[in-house]
């Protein structure tokens, strides 16, 4: 019975994944009903799936699916076209086989809904084959009838033919597959008919020859007797060796995944406390094989994480469904395009992030895309088009979604958020368009009735962004009046292991999650005693002429603030929309760390996310920057961070300005280097440098990383030799590449002006930053300079 | 009731205590601790036991027993529970001993406080009393405490 269960388990799993398959193939077809391949796979479908719940006793099942091939085979032989009911009645087919596979699953039966209806439908469909070409013969499947003829060629015959034929005469049509196998790949002859290639007689008419001695292969007989291309040949021949390579992939339960990468997470661990240990030793063997271990754990946890990835499309294989049922519901006409697919994410995020995204697409349809009257009448296709797009950017996965419809207008979201008392009228209008339209991402702004009043968008758009930003991702939405709305998605790889800054509270070290981080501010001597002011009381800071609202660590955690020493610490962070700065006792590193979660005891408290295990092995906790600026009272006031936000804003809006890191050169010059472009700050010491041919290099995370001295490309002289390089690394991964500086001094945002020079490779030119004439790098000018990354577009530098 | 039950004892100030030997993961010495603020006062702290994260509960704390005066290190019983790990903090580990089912019975009514509510009853041992331990209620600590 087990052994039974096993097979339907395994019907079940293939079956889900065929329908997915279904949906999008049918709604390809309905846009081209000349699409043979599609049509075939979807015959191949509906054919294996009759097949194999035949033989597993599922009589429902079999008889709907059996009503759907014959319907499918009519349409396949052109005796019917595709057409906007057939379309229907076939996804209707679809969901009424899931929803039996889905009672097989829970209940282990089909049901007592025999779909009587449904079956009507698809007979009355076929039916108008017969009317319209009233020869039409009753619809047996075509392959059906050619099945047998291969089926009877591959006894007896020539070796040399069983190849064409494929050997597999055991798969007549209408034969379950072993179900501990994947389907062998269909006969030849049988994948030509279904192609639409081949008439089902000359295929009988070639097997026949054979059979008379004809030493041929199938495929030249009918390339011979002019019954088919020999390109068409050719291809049908790649796509049935194709067809094979299932058998290079193994299903593994997710369960084995998951306790795969906790035991890489251990294995990670013990390396850390391992090169602890050997950097206190001079043994050079030890050192050489601690070096080895850690390279080797760190491809390690990158390959058991890219088994955990999955395809970004597996949650989106839904939504070109979604959009046209949604569509028509509306009268709306609207399709989906989907770029990069195959992007991949941690499956825990993908299951995140499904809920949202199915969220927003649902919107782009109900709100943004117009009528097609109203589409037509302002100029644009009636048919609406909602583009999604997914690719890897530095770490994380950027996920786009934009629509060409009706677009938001500030104006109104200003007047709506006055209106709810959000902000003030003063305030409304010195935000800049883009900061009005994301106010749809603040709580209290969209609740539906009122929301469609506004503009039609943002239904539950909070809610969005809350679980955007659970997963440690980002939300920002963008839009044009009349031309469309951009929503950008932007979340991490995984969550299991995560980058994060330690740092020190009366003693005891905690991670906070370097998603949440924004900068760090040190207040040292005069300035840490004038840098701190207080508003009534709430102690805050200027940053760049903007008040930032400051939290004590040890103040939240302990209920009581430490006599200050004369250095103040200050992480900013960025949570739900708040900006705050915690003050700590000190800050120590960034490192990758490993999620742990804690212990029922620990659930209801909010200020910590989980826990990790340090190089040392002690235990440090994780800050939850949500918790613990809820628990400061910074969300509270809800309205506040907006507010906050339009405060220090001058006339020129965010958008035009740029943020640069500032560095210094040599004696007393300054570089800025745009901050979109530096992926981390890192100090080496200066015997970590080695060479690689003329160039410097460090170990960095496991790779190569090349050094460009910007003094040297400045042509200054500069670097103090014998002390910590202060190093920008620029780009990432395979790609990335340290620009070593004398000193890192602040990170600005300004409206550039910049005066060219000429012949300053590698320098935009100069502008007046923060009071001092300051060179603006030119990052690409400057890396092309140097030899090594010349070559690091060639070869790659990893490990 | 007359068979035997195999328990883990220990003591916590003059409180002999047992658990069902089943439940008990191992016994280990006194780990370094990593304090959680705001956590309720009876969790002790975070240990690291070969990479899972576990969560050690004050079970002088759980049975409103003051700090030991000496000021010694407690050591760790490590139960095993549907959610995890996790470790009572005891002063002294005894022996494991199998008991008669038939020596129970109910905690007398004069015991009072949080002891009542954390001992389901008693071993009548020779010279001494064997406490069960309600471990599922020992390890509850709720945030309200």
């Amino acid at each position: 019975m087990s052994e039974m269960d096993e097979v339907v388990g395994e019907f079940l799993v293939e079956s889900y994944e065929n329908l997915d398959q279904l949906d999008a193939d049918l709604l390809m077809l309905e846009r081209d009903p000349s699409a043979r391949d599609t049509l075939a796979r979807i015959f191949r479908t509906v054919h294996t799936i009759k097949g194999t719940c035949g033989f597993l006793g599922f009589s429902t099942l079999e008889r709907v699916s059996h009503a759907g091939e014959n319907l499918l085979s009519l349409l396949r032989d052109g005796e019917l076209a595709v057409d906007h009911e057939i379309a229907d009645a076939l996804l209707a087919l679809t969901d009424a086989l899931r929803g039996m596979l889905r009672r097989i699953e829970t209940e282990g039966d089909e049901g007592a809904d025999t779909h009587e209806e449904l079956i009507a439908t698809l007979v009355r469909l076929q039916q108008r084959a017969d009317d319209a070409a009233d020869a039409a013969e009753p619809s047996d499947s075509a392959a059906d009838a050619a099945a047998p003829s291969v089926e009877a060629a591959a006894e007896g015959v020539p070796e040399t033919l069983v190849d064409a034929v494929a050997g597999a005469p055991e798969v007549p049509a209408g034969d379950p597959p072993p179900a501990d196998a994947p389907p062998p790949p269909p006969p030849l002859g049988q994948m030509l008919i279904e192609k639409g290639l081949v008439k089902p007689d000359d295929v009988t008419f070639a097997v026949h020859e054979q059979q008379l001695g004809d030493p041929r292969r199938l495929g030249e007989i009918l390339v011979d007797q002019g019954a088919v291309d020999q390109k068409d040949l050719d291809e049908a021949l790649a796509s049935q060796k194709g067809a094979s390579l299932a058998e290079s992939t193994v299903r593994v339960d997710v369960g084995v995944l998951d306790s795969l990468m906790t035991l890489v997470g251990e294995l990670v661990l013990a390396r850390n406390q391992v090169l602890q240990f050997t950097s206190e030793s001079d043994d050079a063997a030890l050192i050489a094989t601690s070096q080895r271990l850690n390279l080797i754990t760190s491809e390690l946890q990158e390959s058991v994480m890219k088994t955990r990835l999955q395809a970004v499309g597996s949650v989106w294989n839904r939504f070109p469904r979604i959009v046209r049922d949604l569509a028509h519901g509306v009268g709306k006409q609207a399709r989906i395009e989907m770029e990069g697919e195959d992007t991949e994410l941690d499956r825990t995020i993908i299951e995140a992030i499904k809920d949202p995204l199915t969220h927003l697409v649902r919107n782009a349809v109900d709100h943004g895309i117009e009528t097609p009257e109203r589409r037509v009448a302002v100029g644009k296709p009636a048919e609406g088009r909602i583009l999604l797009r997914a690719y890897h950017e530095g770490g994380h996965v950027n996920i786009e979604m934009a629509d060409d419809g009706a677009g938001m207008d500030p104006d109104r979201i200003r007047a709506k958020a006055v209106e709810k008392g959000l902000l003030s009228v003063d305030a409304a209008a010195r935000l800049s368009d883009r900061e009005a339209i994301n106010l749809i991402f603040a709580p209290g702004f969209s609740t539906a009735e009122q929301v469609t009043n506004v503009s039609g968008r943002g239904v539950g758009m909070d809610v969005v962004k809350t679980n955007i930003e659970q997963i440690g991702g980002s939300i920002d939405v963008a839009a044009e009046l009349g031309r469309g709305t951009t929503i950008t998605i932007k979340i991490p790889l995984t969550l299991a292991i995560i980058p994060a800054l330690t740092v020190t509270c009366r003693g005891e070290r905690y991670a906070i999650p370097q998603v949440s981080l924004l900068e760090l501010v040190r207040l040292q001597g005069d300035q840490a005693a004038r840098g701190i002011e207080l508003v009534h009381g709430a102690p805050v800071h200027r940053l760049r002429g903007r008040l930032l609202p400051l939290v004590y660590l040890d103040e939240q955690l302990h209920g009581a603030r430490e006599a200050a020493d004369d250095v103040v610490n200050i992480v900013v962070l960025q949570a739900g929309g708040c900006r705050f700065g915690l003050v700590v006792d000190r800050v120590n590193d960034t490192q990758e760390i490993v999620v742990k979660p804690l212990g029922a005891q620990l659930k209801s408290v909010a200020t910590y996310a989980g826990a990790t295990i340090m190089g040392d092995g002690r235990v440090a906790l994780i800050l939850d920057v949500l918790g613990l600026a809820e628990r400061a009272g910074l969300l509270a006031a809800g309205r506040e961070p907006t507010a906050d936000l339009v405060e220090g804003m001058s006339s020129e809006s965010l958008a035009d300005r740029e943020r640069l890191l500032l560095v210094g050169v040599g004696d007393d010059r300054r570089c800025a280097i745009p901050l979109d472009e530096v992926a981390r700050l890192e100090e080496f010491p200066a015997d970590r440098v080695e060479r690689a041919g003329h160039d410097e290099v460090v170990q960095y995370r496991g790779r190569i990383l090349p050094l460009v001295r910007l003094s040297a490309a400045l042509g200054v002289p500069g670097g103090i030799d014998g002390e910590d390089l202060s190093v920008v690394v620029v780009g990432d991964g395979e790609q990335a590449v340290g620009v070593v500086v004398d000193s890192v001094l602040d990170i600005v945002e300004e409206r550039l002006t910049v005066e060219s020079h000429q012949d300053r490779h590698g320098m935009r030119g100069s502008a007046v930053i923060a009071g001092r004439v300051t060179d603006v790098v030119d990052l690409v000018g400057l890396l092309g300079l140097t030899p090594s990354t010349a070559a690091l577009s060639a070869a790659p530098t990893g490990a | 009731m007359s068979d035997e039950r195999q328990y883990a004892t220990f003591l916590v100030d003059d409180l002999y205590l047992g658990v069902e030997a089943t439940q008990v993961q191992e016994v280990i010495r006194y780990q370094e601790m990593t304090p959680v603020p705001l956590a309720p006062p009876t969790v002790a702290g975070l240990i690291n036991l070969r990479g899972e994260i576990v969560t050690a509960v004050d079970l002088r704390g759980r049975l409103d027993l003051p700090p030991p005066e000496d000021g010694r290190l407690p050591m760790n019983v490590v139960l095993t529970t549907g959610d995890g790990a996790v470790s009572l903090l005891v002063d002294e580990i005894g022996d494991v001993l199998d008991v008669a089912g038939d020596t129970f019975e109910a905690p007398p009514e004069t015991l009072r406080g949080a002891a009542r509510d954390l001992i389901i009853g008693a071993h009548k041992l020779d010279g001494r009393l064997l406490l069960l331990l309600d471990t599922e209620r020992a390890i509850s600590v709720a945030p309200a405490a």
